[in-house]
Formats: structure tokens, sequence, C-alpha cells
């Protein structure tokens, strides 16, 4: 039996270490017992690593277990992206966040599954089998970072790195009941992570609490000579906004005249009632369709996609192009196709105009609110298949978190609702203006705080 | 029987030239594809297109090609932008180029030309491919890639088609490379492919107001004997077709240097599509007219400046002029013994005929300008030759040389030189070379 070790917050395990009451090798030792006993069930990790001698525990993060998603490059360990056209595929360097929790003195426990190429919402279209949510193992995670979030939720993992294009880090955090947190667009470097959909794609932590969120954020943040789309903002200790009063602060309903969100806007009504209670002003508002969200980010993002999968040519990584499976093929087509002669002004080009009209209309908003609430996922977990036969099963899952994702805002996922039979969640989504995420910190901790649905938390 | 239709040469011509940044293009590696010890040394994730990796632009590449758009008249666009371009090729590591597609750095300027000015649509900035080579390995034939050279700065010049004649191509690729290497910008040794040479060529009637429904691409040409070879080539040949009713085909066709031909390699019926967008990797760039204009007074002399300069200046008639400012580290220093010269009564058309016919030799520097300067004048200022004084000397070096005065008798005339320095070393006040060499030819001839 585990010592339960493994259920440790990032903070509870920081602070244990220094006060010594336990080690890090006893952490570990704690994670990987349970990885022994649950992994082949869930399918959370495609690779785990050997048990390290304990990083010096006076660097910050002090050898803490981090679960890794296997779309981001782990020199010397093979990287996949969940396809099978880099399953031998050994990266000779690490992404720049790798680097960056390598010198913060964290641990890498594993690689975490996703869907292939991140190409999904569910966790289920990976080449390696699909990942069950921990909730419920009926049921999928979510994705693309399933994996990751599964890895949380099942405390096979202190914490974990994903990433997210539109949904992929809030949406499966919000399916598997933890917090999931998107940076702002250019906060994090994308330097050594397979490209899904560039001008969107954002590393974030997924963790159990917004604390731990804090903590891991201060050690990926910040501007990289890499990576010329990160900004040289600097770097604040996020940790410094939690435990906030939220009185006064100005925050925005969103979609609740969206068709098809009945059952999930209660609880969100529930959520902002929770909110104003603890001293913010929230009022109901409009916001352009995120129905047309959906065109935008389907075009861009498969174009994109169509562009940053050409290096893939069959000559180099091991294997050819008839290893994409089905989802990737069907994106590559599609962004060809919207990229094309004749066919480029009236699909990407229309679609980056559209684009426009979202940071356009999230521009207005935040004149009146500091910060805007919603739904992060139409609905629970679905059940497991329920991506079969689906090709469009993300864009429309996706569909809440796609305004924010393309206009490149940072948004936290939280746990808002936990129903009790089926063990299931629903996510509070919160988002707020570029390079704000201290609002996010102070909102989402607060909120966290307040209510009872955090399973790390004592309430 | 109808006259035969004259035609007229159509001509642009493409121009790629690699940029001799200390780094390359998108990464911080070594931008040194020509003497590097190996194959793949000067590599990094970027330029082999690994997943993940990301461009960061070369900022002095980017500055040197708008320098380059403001010496050749070019505007720039104070906005700008990467874009992809795609197409699969093994040597291209990402699938795709990043390059420049509708808005390019520089765009509208001018070349002159003897024959008239060329205009320049575009120069736009863009990375090089890898490098491929066929070799037969263990039976087997094989292709390797060698990366050193991905992602290399390239700068893209193109014409409009407004050259006229074999002749005026030519010029204009090496007034070109002449600006390119003023700039001190690149290299553009040809043989190596630091420049190359692309000409669209067709041909119209020559009372025709529009340009003609077709044109053929002549690719692959790494020197000027052979891009004028090329071009000549292909207006015999197009004659040959359109007197024949016939509409060559709108094709890519490499060049024979051995057969002095052009021969077909691919037919172009439209342009391949390549499905350019915006590289979302590399934020666009805006600049100010302030930050141009400060780049605009970086510019150095231009050979076209320093021509005019020296026919305001100088007085210096046109074709010494053009022919002494070709070579920029010569010029430089021609420019000096110019204005060193100009100081002193000096005849300024003489010593450029002088530098010419190297009578006088090009000081190594600057410094070494006074010295020459100084001989030359001196041997301006000749005494006449006094014949009285000379002779015993011209007598006694005749003697001490006998069989170089049988060899000057027998035919060979051309040992008057070494007879005549002979005698130079004796004299300290220098004759007149001429006259001198006129009395040593006379006590010669006198001698049989």
């Amino acid at each position: 039996m585990t010592n339960k070790l493994n259920t440790l917050t990032l903070a509870e395990y920081l602070a244990g270490i220094t006060e010594k009451r336990f080690t890090a090798a006893e952490v570990q030792q704690a994670v990987h017992s349970e990885i022994a006993a649950k992994n082949s069930q869930f399918n959370i990790y495609l690779q785990v690593s050997d048990t390290q001698d304990a990083a010096p525990s006076d660097l910050p993060l002090a050898a803490a277990p981090i679960a890794i998603k296997d779309n981001i490059l782990t020199k010397g360990t093979v990287t996949t992206a969940s396809s099978k056209l880099l399953e031998a595929f050994n990266p000779p360097y690490s992404a720049t966040i790798i680097d960056k929790l390598h010198s913060a003195g964290a641990s890498v426990v594993g690689k975490t599954n996703l869907d292939a190429w991140a190409h999904g919402s569910s966790t289920e279209t990976s080449d390696f089998g699909r990942t069950l949510n921990p909730r419920n193992p009926d049921y999928l995670p979510g994705g693309s970072s399933g994996g990751s979030a599964a890895a949380v939720a099942a405390d096979l993992c202190i914490a974990a790195i994903g990433t997210e294009t539109a949904g992929s880090i809030r949406q499966p955090a919000a399916w598997c009941g933890t917090v999931g947190f998107k940076p702002t667009y250019g906060r994090v470097s994308r330097y050594g992570i397979v490209a899904m959909a560039s001008s969107t794609d954002s590393p974030g932590p997924i963790t159990k609490t917004v604390e731990d969120s804090a903590i891991v954020l201060n050690h990926i943040a910040g501007h990289d000579p890499l990576d010329s789309t990160t900004v040289p903002v600097p770097v604040p200790d996020y940790t410094s906004y939690l435990g906030k009063s939220i009185k006064g602060l100005r925050i925005g309903l969103l979609y609740q005249d969206v068709a098809g969100l009945e059952a999930v806007n209660e609880k969100i009504e529930d959520a902002a009632r929770e909110l104003e209670r603890l001293g913010a002003v929230v009022t109901t508002s409009k916001a352009l369709d995120p129905h047309f969200a959906i065109s935008v980010y389907t075009i861009a993002q498969r174009a994109e996609v169509s562009s940053n999968l050409a290096r893939f040519d069959g000559i180099r990584f091991g294997h050819d192009r008839t290893y994409f499976a089905a989802e990737a093929k069907r994106r590559i087509m599609l962004g060809t196709y919207t990229l094309a002669k004749g066919y480029a002004e009236k699909y990407y080009l229309t679609a980056q105009k559209v684009r426009t009209l979202f940071m356009q209309d999230y521009e207005r908003l935040f004149v009146d609110y500091d910060l805007l609430i919603h739904p992060t996922s139409p609905g629970f977990a679905k059940k497991i298949g329920a991506t079969e036969g689906a090709s469009m099963f993300g864009e429309l899952e996706d569909m809440l978190a796609e305004p924010s994702s393309v206009t490149g805002l940072p948004g936290v996922s939280v746990p808002c609702y936990r129903n009790e039979k089926t063990n299931l969640f629903l996510g509070l989504n919160i988002i707020a203006p570029r390079f704000r995420e201290d609002l996010l910190f102070s909102a989402a901790d607060a909120y966290e705080k307040a209510t009872g649905w955090n399973t790390w938390r004592t309430p | 029987m109808s006259t035969a239709q004259s035609y007229q040469l159509v001509c642009g011509l493409e121009i790629h030239a690699e940029l001799k940044t200390a780094s390359k293009m998108f990464c911080g590696c070594k931008n040194d594809p020509f003497h590097a010890p190996q194959p793949n040394c000067y590599t990094c994730p970027v330029c082999l297109g690994l997943p993940g990796a990301l461009p960061v632009a070369n900022k002095r590449a980017i500055e040197w090609t708008i320098k380059l758009g403001l010496a050749l008249g070019c505007k720039i666009n104070l906005f700008s932008k990467f874009d992809r371009k795609h197409y699969y090729y093994p040597d291209l590591p990402k699938g795709y180029q990043i390059s420049q597609y509708d808005i390019p750095f520089c765009a509208d300027g001018v070349l002159e030309t003897s024959e008239g000015p060329v205009r320049i649509t575009r120069i736009h900035l863009e990375e090089d491919t890898g490098k491929l080579l066929h070799k037969t390995i263990d039976g087997q034939q094989v292709s390797l890639i060698d990366f050193n050279r991905s992602s290399v700065p390239l700068v893209e010049i193109v014409s409009e088609p407004d050259i006229r004649s074999p002749q005026q191509a030519k010029e204009y690729a090496k007034k070109i490379r002449e600006i390119l290497r003023a700039l001190d910008i690149a290299d553009c040794d040809m043989e190596q492919g630091g420049m190359r040479l692309e000409a669209n060529t067709s041909l119209k009637e020559s009372d025709a107001a529009e340009l003609p429904k077709y044109k053929v691409e002549v690719k692959n040409i790494n020197s000027f004997r052979f891009l004028e070879q090329a071009i000549a080539y292909e207006i015999t040949r197009q004659t040959v077709l359109l007197t024949g009713r016939t509409t060559p085909a709108q094709e890519t066709r490499g060049f024979n240097p051995e057969k002095v031909e052009t021969f077909s390699q691919r037919a172009k019926e439209s342009a391949e599509d390549y499905r350019y967008f915006p590289d979302p990797d590399l934020p666009p760039l805006r600049f100010t007219s302030e930050q141009i204009e400060v780049w605009r007074t970086e510019l150095p002399e231009l050979p076209a400046q320093r021509v005019h300069r020296w026919m305001e200046t100088f007085h210096l008639e046109r074709r010494f002029a053009e022919s002494l400012s070709g070579n920029r580290e010569q010029a430089i220093i021609i420019d000096e013994l110019f204005v060193q010269a100009s100081k002193l009564d000096c005849n300024l058309n003489k010593l450029a005929a002088a530098i010419e016919n190297k009578r006088i030799a090009v000081p190594e520097s600057k410094n070494e300008v006074a010295v020459v300067l100084e001989t030359y004048l001196t041997t301006l200022q000749t005494n006449t030759v006094d014949s009285t004084a000379i002779t015993p000397i011209i007598t006694q070096v005749l003697a001490d040389n006998p069989d170089l005065v049988t060899k000057y008798t027998s035919g060979q005339k051309q040992v008057i030189g070494f007879l005549m320095g002979q005698v130079l070393r004796q004299l300290t006040d220098k004759p007149d070379p001429k006259e001198l060499q006129n009395l040593i030819v006379s006590i010669l001839q006198q001698g049989n």
C-alpha cells in the first residue's frame, strides 16, 4: 500500500521537504508504486522514467515529480506525440520549459498520453490506446492533454505540464476535476514542443490546486530568445496573487444564451453567486457567438497543422507518412485545401479576419469587466467510444475555449461541480486580458478555497 | 515574300546572393558552408527542421537587405513579414522555406546600364536549402544531404523584363555583384553558388506593345559568360520557333556549357502552388522612416556614385572612371591617388591612363599612395637625355652583356628592357624612358 505521499499537492510537497517531514526519494517511491498499480488500467503514461537520485533539495522544485505531456521534447527519452510515426524518435535536445524545470530541480516522472499530435479533445485518438478518466473509468479524460490531467487526478504525479491549442489544457482538467491553467500566448516558450497550431499553442500547468499552478508557472514562464513569439514581459511571483480579496472585481458571465448549455449553465450560475459572495460584481453579458470560433479555429489550425507536419517527410525520424493515423491525415488534407490557390482567400484569410473580430469583442468586454467566466466544457466527460466516427468532435467540444485560445488570452479552469452518481466534474473557465494571469490566480484561488469542489483541499 | 519579322528580347533576371552574416538566417549556427570542415557540422534543431524547433530572424541580414534596397533605389516597406513557402524536396527540412511573399522588404528600384535602366521589381530575404550530393556507395546510387547550407540568408533580387540584350544582362548582373561587394554584404562567389543567376526570356515582335504571352526560364547559370551565351542561344532558338509560327513552350531550361545550349528540364504550365501564408512563428516587422534614413546614411559610396564623382570632381573621362571603379578595394586606393594628385599639378586623365596601361601599379594600401605618386611624377619631370653623359654608361652596359647584344641584333628586341634597367640603375636623374630607349637602340645599331 502506498503511504499516500503521492497525493500531496506541490505546495505541500515543497513545505514537507523543507521541514524534513519526508524525503524526495520517499515521495518518488510512492508515486512509482501508484503508477505500477494503476497505469496499465488507465494508460496514462507512455513512458515512465527510472526512479532517479533525487536532485539536490535546495533547488526550488526540490525533485518534485512532474508528469510531462509527450509532445514536449525530452532529450534522451523517446518523444512520440502519441504517434506511431515518432515511436522511435529520440530527440537530441529538450524543450526550453524542460530545461527550466530541470534547472529549478524538478524531476520528470514520465511522458503522458495525448491525442496523437495533439489533434483531439479526448485522448481517445492516441496511436497508443485511449486513456481512461481516473474519476470514472467508463469515461474519457478529455484532451489533448488527457494523460497529464489523468496523471494529476490519479495522483500519479505531484503536478503535470500540458499544452493547449484550443482547450487542450482546460478541458481535460475540467473533465478530470483538476486545475488547468493556460497562460497568455507568448508567456511560456514553445521551443521544443511539437508544433500543432503555431499561433495558439501554449504550454501550461495542470495541477491539483490553483496554488500549484502558480508555483509551476513561476518556473516555466518567461521570454525565450529561441522563441520569437515569447514576450519580454517580466515574470512576477505568481504566488503573491494568492489569498487576495476579490472584492469589487467586475466579472462578466458569458454564453448564458448559447443553445445546448442549459445543464451546465445552471452550475455556472451557482459559481457566479459564489464569486459574488466573495465580493465580486458579476453580471451577465453578451459576447460574439462562440460557434463562429469553431470555423476560425478549424481553418486556421488545420492550415498550420498541414504546414507544421510537412517536416515529417519520410526521410528522417524513423517512419514515413503512412504512419499518420486517420485524424492527422484528415487535418493535413483539410489544411492543405484551405491554403490552396483559389481557396486561401476564401478560407484562411477570412478565418484570420474573423479572428480579429473576436479580439475586438474581448477588448470591448474588458472595458467593462476585469474577468470573464463561462463553462469550460458544454458538458461532463463523455463515455469511452464517443469520438469514434465523430471527426469534428474536438472542435465542437472545445467551442467554448476556442475564442480565448485563438485570441491568445490566458484562462484557467477550476472544478465547480461534481456529480455524486458518476463522480464526474464540471469546470469553471475564467478568462483575463493578456498578461493578467495575476487576476486569474486571485479569483481562481479565492473560489477554490471558498468552495468544496477541489478534492485535495480539505473543506 | 514578306520580310523576316524582327524580334526583340524581353528578359528579366532573378539573382540570389548568399549574405555573409556570421550566423545563419534563423538560428545561431555558423554561416560558412563553403569552408565547413565536414558535412552537417554547422547545424542545430532549427536549421535541421527538427520537431519543436522555432526560427529567430537574423537582424543583420534584414538590415543588409534593406541597405541593398536603398542602394538600388527601392522603396522600403515599413511593414513587412516572413511567409512560409511550401514544397517538398529532401534538402528542405521543414517542408517549407521561410521566405517573403506579398510584402517584401524592398520594391520598385532601378539599376542604370549602358543600354538603359533596368527596373527592379522587388528584393526579399529568405533562407537557403541544404545541399544534395549524389554518390555511389557500395555500388548503390545514393543522395546525401548536407545541411551546413540550410537556412543561410539568401537575398533575392527580381528585375522587370527590361533587359534587351545578352550583353545588357551580363552588365546588369555584374553591376549587381559590384554593389553587393561594395556594401560588403556578400562575396558572390559564383563557382560556390554564392551568387546564382536565373533568366526569364521571351521574344516579342519589335513593334508589339504588349509583352509576350510565354516565358522561358533558364536556371542554374553560374557565370556571367554562360549567362550571355544562354540568353543568346535562347534568342536564336525562340526566333526559329516563332518564325515557324510556334510559340515556345513555357518551361524551365538548364544550360549546358560544353554544348553552349539550353535544354528542357521541366514544363511549367502554371505556377506551382506554394500555399503561402504568414509564418506564425515570426512576428511581423515594423520599421520607422527615421530608422531607414539612418541606414541610408551608413551606405558606403557605390560604384555608380564614384564614377559620377570622379567625372565631376576630377574631370575624369567616363571610360577611365568606369573601368577603374569596378574593383572596390582598388577603387578606394585609386581614389586616394586622385585626391593627392589633384592637389599637385597633375593631369588626372594621363594618370588614369597610366594606371590602366599598368605603367603604374596600384599600391596595396593607402599608405603607399604618396610614394607611388612621387615616383610617377618624377618620371614625368624627366630631363632630356644628356647623351654625352649617358653614352659611356650605355656603352659599358653593352660591353658587359655581349650575349644580350647578340640576342637583340638577331631579333629578340625585348632584351632592351633589361639593358635599360641596367642603365637606369646607374643614373640618379632618371631620363625619359622613351628617349633613353631610342638612345640605346641607336648605339646598338651603330655597333653593327
